[in-house]
């Protein structure tokens, strides 16, 4: 909403010491939010007065009628007040006119410099200007030609063209759909200033309906039409120019001036928020009705476009056109945007003005429908008020006879089906127990009063808001009134007493001791987008049938390509290892804790339509709860390049298949307590994006976790990956919340250390021969680490020896070295059964 | 090390010929020259000649060589020692005091002298074993954590401080969650304007803002709740430098008896200090959220705000609408609330001068790695 100043103050008794800032803090402590103020006078800087026109000379030998004038400025160009010598190619003026006149050093708005030169072999000392040079409004249909003895030539021009006024412009919220008039900002800034305001649409009486309609018109729906107001005026010039007045108010408000008739209806809307329709009435050929369209209906709007209409949109209908579906024919999409055939013509005479009242629910189906907005529609949704239809008509035909003649005729149509009173009760103590303030019954009847309302009862408020505040329909609605009107700078600070809470939950911990390992560990948190598109998973490799490809789509995106959420934390967080390499970063380890989206087991039809004025059924949110896509937290890590850097101190280590493994491990080792992270096993796995022969699978009880490894070469290039990039992903939903700890003892007596290797087929996972040895050992192993790794020619083709040192103690002896034996041998012996080891050098 | 051996070990014989040693003398000799042994003189003599000798070792290595030769089995003073039982009785105490003192002499001489050069060759070695300490000691490469993941568990240890609990819902939620339950009718133009994804499957959206976890928890918990939400929202916007199509709110909730809108102004001046520092303070506008009623703009003033002390718009808030509580199943008659919400990505920028949203979701590790394990 552009509003000017001088606009404004026609309606509030704005004091003209007011500045700037205390303007902007007036507005803003009411609740309309200032985007900008723009202050007018420097849309032109520099020089731009009044100038009388002394002579015109055509030039001569050039094609175009170019006129080379003499132009009293007064001392504003010479302090002798040598008149200038300015090149025009205007017409509309004669000797003797004012008109402005920029001068040399001056610039117009689009950064335009003037300049003295020569052309057209004569000096041209400056520039004679149109509405649109100056920025005032878009008219270019010649020069400005001001008003005979409006100053004396050489005084600045800028107050005689609206340039000397300051432009508001405002965020109006969607409560407060008055606010998109000059009626409506108007009435907060005297409110916020406590200066009176002065109602244009009470100044006239407007005339009441007549028995007689202006014009047949009959309204079948009243529930989307509860008032419909019509006015005719005959024998108007069409040629008629609108007031310059009303097109820089146009221009400030950035509504294109299209003529008179129009601009009335443009300009109403904007001064009083009354939306309004100019009919040519020659081109309508019966009486008009109001009603829903029917299904199959078509119409073309103004903007040319043919639309299939909805039941639920209401039209208005030309009678005299034969339409084989319904009474008349569309001649209009109600409240949104006219239809071609009706339009004000250029040879228009006889005008009939619409002031109609329009369901708001109605016209944003509407316009959503049709992907339609228009600056009616606009204020149609945020609610209008129903009581400028009249005075919007009376002000309407006003204008058009005083600027392009004509008469009115004296009947007026005026169809109201008022809706029931909107009545709120409010308990007079409710502002005080909502915002903490002592308000006085007295001072909230007092503030509601003067935004409109009438006020009756004491301790219980029977509220009648004004018309223009349809938004007024709870108590709550009048509570923020109160403290608006009050000032919300007078509601004291102080903090409430929450009782004593939990913390964080086991899961919400769990999260920030994974991310906190993983920096710790070497790694860069990322927050990626989690969209992602086939494209991706067919990067990836993924198979048609795996669960990854079952995705929630977007109907929406932000990109065709990325249409859907991710199933998987991999594309996107490899898209960003990407760019990082990319930006030359050769190290990159990184990872995400997000969620990832899987379509709901009943992912079909709607969920049930669930009540809003008071708690849906459990059974109803339930159903609904069904719908909802499983979102699972999960962890990935992606590694490429040295995860130990190399230095001075050694050759620095490439991150490997292992590193992976281990950020999986690190994981699981920082979400659960030793024994809970014991119930983890890893066995090798084919997963795709992984290296088949490179890609650990992780499950704790039977239940899969994730996996980890190298990922596949065809991946890396498909990806454009950095070769032998590693990466692992975890379920971190599917790792159990452990039960407390229960603490171990821990024995003070020695440890007998016994290192063993075992030689096993090379296929055997490391992992089994270990857990055999666990086993085998019994109770005495404190702990068993895997040392070395080794294959030769000694063991013999496809065999290997895993060395492990073995620790043994008791809590409550030393062991005896018999004892330790003991326990060994049952190890290897284990270790025989399950695995084939044999005790190497054996 | 500290050389010990010498102790207990026979003396070899094979001393060094140094000019302070004493004279050798015949293991048979007679009773007088055992008696010359023990006199005073003598004992005197071979103190003395230790303290000279012990004071002359330049290093450890000298100073066990004297060691022998002045405490050893054939040195003087042992060799006094041994002649003692020799003497009448009477004479054995008297003999045996002096041996013994002297023998304490010399050792004290040795401890002492030994301590100086032990700490002399400590010295040394520190000296020594001196390096570069400049020199990069990278070895495990360092990572970080996000600065919003971070900021959003500092926000919520703000609260949680004060006894709130951190609530979480879907982030591709039920409309009725996103929309309805909180007063957004689908007609209302507020709805139109949230600019939201919507999923294929019908009924279904990306969340355009953290209250419809208000709305979850409203649900499924009485009061008093004391709760926020910080989360991951979306909203179809393109990506520039103030804007994100996928963004991060926090909402905090409370709905209690006798709960004012002072009580939002006083838990917002908190959690403005908490994330702005002490001088920190907060303003309320008039404004409209379908949630809230009455509801405000929230301003943040502190005074190193880039660009200078100043106010700076940082999120909404208001009194839960009475609808909302009562969609969700809360008598507004009993209780009341307030709800608040910002963008953590915005007071990122304004805490710590983050001029650019893109640095914020691009993941390059230049940006995060500013901010380390905290922010």
């Amino acid at each position: 909403m552009r509003v000017s100043l001088s606009w404004l103050r026609e309606h509030v008794a704005i004091d003209h010491g007011l500045t700037v800032a205390e303007l902007e803090a007036a507005l803003v402590r009411v609740g309309l939010e200032v985007e900008e103020i723009v202050d007018r006078s420097t849309t032109v800087t520099g020089s731009l007065v009044v100038g009388r026109v002394l002579s015109i000379e055509l030039v001569p030998k050039v094609k175009k009628s170019i006129r080379h004038c003499t132009v009293d400025v007064g001392t504003a160009a010479r302090a002798d007040g040598t008149p200038s010598s300015i090149i025009c190619g205007a017409q509309n003026f004669a000797v003797g006119d004012l008109v402005p006149v920029v001068l040399p050093g001056a610039v117009l708005p689009g950064d335009f410099a003037i300049s003295a030169r020569k052309t057209y072999g004569r000096m041209s000392e400056g520039m004679i200007c149109s509405e649109r040079e100056l920025g005032v409004s878009d008219n270019h249909d010649g020069i400005i030609v001001l008003p005979a003895g409006c100053a004396d030539p050489g005084t600045d021009a800028r107050s005689l063209l609206g340039l000397d006024d300051l432009v508001v412009e405002l965020a109006v919220t969607p409560d407060r759909g008055y606010c998109l008039s000059a009626r409506g900002v108007a009435r907060e800034l005297s409110h916020s200033l406590g200066v009176p305001f002065r109602d244009p649409a009470g100044t006239v009486a407007p005339a009441r309906g007549t028995i007689r309609p202006a014009y047949p018109v009959q309204v079948d729906d009243p529930a989307g039409c509860d008032r419909f107001a019509a006015r005719i005026v005959r024998g108007t010039d069409p040629a008629a120019p609108s007031p310059s007045w009303m097109r820089q108010r146009l221009a400030v408000a950035g509504i294109r001036s299209i003529s008179l008739a129009v601009d009335i209806t443009n300009y109403i809307m904007v001064e009083l928020g009354q939306p309004m329709h100019a009919f040519d009435l020659a081109s309508l050929r019966g009486g008009l009705v109001v009603r829903r369209a029917v299904t199959g209906e078509t119409m073309t709007t103004l903007d040319g476009v043919d639309r299939v209409l909805d039941p639920e949109d209401m039209v208005i209908c030309d009678t005299g056109i034969a339409n084989p579906l319904a009474e008349g024919t569309p001649v209009s999409l109600a409240a949104v945007m006219g239809g071609q055939t009706s339009e004000v013509r250029p040879d228009t005479t006889e005008v009939l003005f619409e002031a109609a009242h329009w369901d708001p629910v109605m016209v944003a189906r509407t316009c959503r429908r049709h992907r339609l907005s228009s600056e009616a529609a606009k204020r149609w949704e945020r609610g209008v008020d129903r009581e400028l239809c009249l005075p919007a008509l009376e002000m309407a035909v006003r204008l058009l006879t005083e600027y392009g003649g004509g008469t009115v005729d004296a009947d007026v149509l005026d169809f109201d089906a008022p809706p029931r009173a909107n009545q709120v009760i409010l308990a007079a103590d409710l502002p005080t127990r909502i915002v903490g303030v002592p308000y006085s019954a007295a001072r909230v009847a007092e503030v509601l009063t003067s935004i409109g309302c009438q006020v009756e009862g004491e301790a219980r408020l029977t509220v009648t808001p004004p018309s223009w505040r349809p938004d007024l329909t709870d108590p709550a609605d009048l509570v923020e009134e109160v403290v608006r009107l009050d000032g919300y700078d007078r509601v004291p600070s102080q903090l409430p007493t929450a009782p004593p809470g939990r913390g964080l939950t086991p899961g919400q911990r769990r999260r920030r001791s994974v991310g906190r390992a993983l920096a710790e560990a070497g790694c860069y948190e990322v927050l990626c987008y989690p969209f992602i598109g086939e494209a991706a998973l067919d990067a990836l490799g993924i198979p048609a049938d795996d669960q990854r490809r079952r995705l929630v789509r977007l109907r929406n995106p932000i990109a065709e390509t990325e249409p859907a959420m991710r199933t998987t934390l991999l594309p996107p967080l490899l898209a960003t290892l990407r760019r990082n390499t990319g930006r030359g970063q050769r190290d990159v380890a990184l990872f995400e804790i997000g969620r990832v989206f899987y379509p709901a087991a009943r992912a079909e039809g709607a969920p049930p339509v669930l009540p809003v004025e008071r708690r849906p059924s459990d059974a109803d949110l339930a159903l609904a709860g069904e719908l909802v896509p499983d979102q699972p937290w999960h962890v990935a890590a992606v590694l490429a390049g040295e995860i130990e850097p190399a230095g001075w101190l050694g050759g620095g280590r490439v991150a490997d298949w292992a590193d992976a493994v281990e950020a999986a491990t690190l994981v699981v080792a920082t979400a659960l307590p030793e024994l809970g992270a014991a119930a983890v096993t890893v066995r090798s796995a084919a997963y795709q994006p992984w290296h088949p022969g490179r890609c650990a699978a992780l499950s704790c009880d039977g239940v899969l976790l994730g996996h980890a490894g190298e990922l596949h070469p065809a991946v890396c290039s498909a990806m454009d990956l950095p070769r032998r990039t590693c990466a692992m992903e975890l379920n971190l939903d599917a790792l159990p919340l452990p039960d407390p700890v229960t603490a171990p003892r821990v024995s003070s007596f020695p440890p007998a250390l016994i290192d063993l290797a075992l030689v096993v087929d090379a296929g055997t996972p490391a992992i089994a021969v270990q857990h055999a040895i666990a086993e085998g050992a019994g109770d005495l192993l404190e702990s068993v680490r895997l040392f070395d790794v080794y294959a030769g020619e000694q063991l013999g083709a496809g065999r290997k020896s895993l060395a492990y040192k073995l620790a043994f103690r008791a809590g409550d002896r030393t062991l005896t070295a018999q004892e330790a034996v003991t326990a060994r041998d049952a190890a290897i012996a284990r270790a025989t059964e399950r695995c084939g080891a044999i005790l190497r050098g054996a | 090390m500290r050389n010990h051996s010498g102790r207990n070990q026979p003396n070899r014989g094979d001393q060094p010929d140094q000019g302070d040693q004493p004279s050798r003398r015949d293991p048979a000799s007679d009773e007088a020259a055992q008696a010359s042994l023990l006199s005073q003189a003598a004992l005197d003599d071979a103190v003395a000649c230790a303290e000279k000798a012990f004071a002359a070792a330049v290093d450890l290595d000298a100073l066990v060589a004297m060691r022998h030769l002045h405490l050893g089995d054939r040195a003087p003073v042992p060799l006094a020692r041994r002649a003692i039982g020799s003497l009448p009785g009477p004479a054995k105490a008297e003999a045996g005091k002096r041996v013994n003192a002297a023998r304490c002499a010399i050792q004290a001489a040795y401890d002492a002298r030994n301590a100086e050069l032990v700490a002399e060759r400590e010295q040394r070695v520190l000296i020594e074993e001196t390096v570069d300490v400049t020199l990069p000691t990278a070895r495990r490469a360092r990572g970080a954590r996000h600065p919003l993941t971070t900021l959003a568990d500092l926000i919520a240890d703000t609260f949680v401080a004060m006894g709130y609990e951190v609530a979480e819902g879907p982030e591709v939620e039920l409309e009725w969650y996103n929309f309805d339950a909180l007063n957004l009718a689908p007609d209302h133009p507020a709805r139109t304007m949230m600019d939201t994804f919507f999923t294929e499957a019908p009924g279904l959206v990306l969340r355009t803002h953290t209250s419809p976890a208000q709305a979850r928890v409203m649900t499924t918990r009485k009061p008093p709740i004391y709760i926020v939400c910080p989360g991951r929202t979306y909203r179809t916007d393109e990506l520039d430098a103030t804007h994100t199509p996928v963004f991060h709110q926090v909402e905090g909730l409370v709905v209690d008896r006798g709960i004012t809108m002072a009580h939002l102004k006083g838990t917002l001046d908190h959690m403005a200090k908490a994330m702005f520092g002490s001088q920190a303070s907060t303003r309320l506008r008039p404004s409209y959220f379908p949630f809230t009623e009455p509801s405000a703009e929230l301003d943040v003033w502190f005074p190193q705000a880039k660009g200078g002390a100043r106010w700076i718009e940082w999120g909404g808030c208001g009194m839960v609408n009475p609808r909302v509580l009562r969609a969700c199943g809360i008598d507004p008659e009993e209780y009341s609330g307030f709800a608040f919400g910002m963008g953590i990505e915005r007071t990122l920028m304004f805490r710590h001068a983050a001029t650019d949203m893109r640095d914020m979701v691009e993941g390059d590790v230049r940006f995060t790695s500013a901010f380390g394990m905290e922010v």
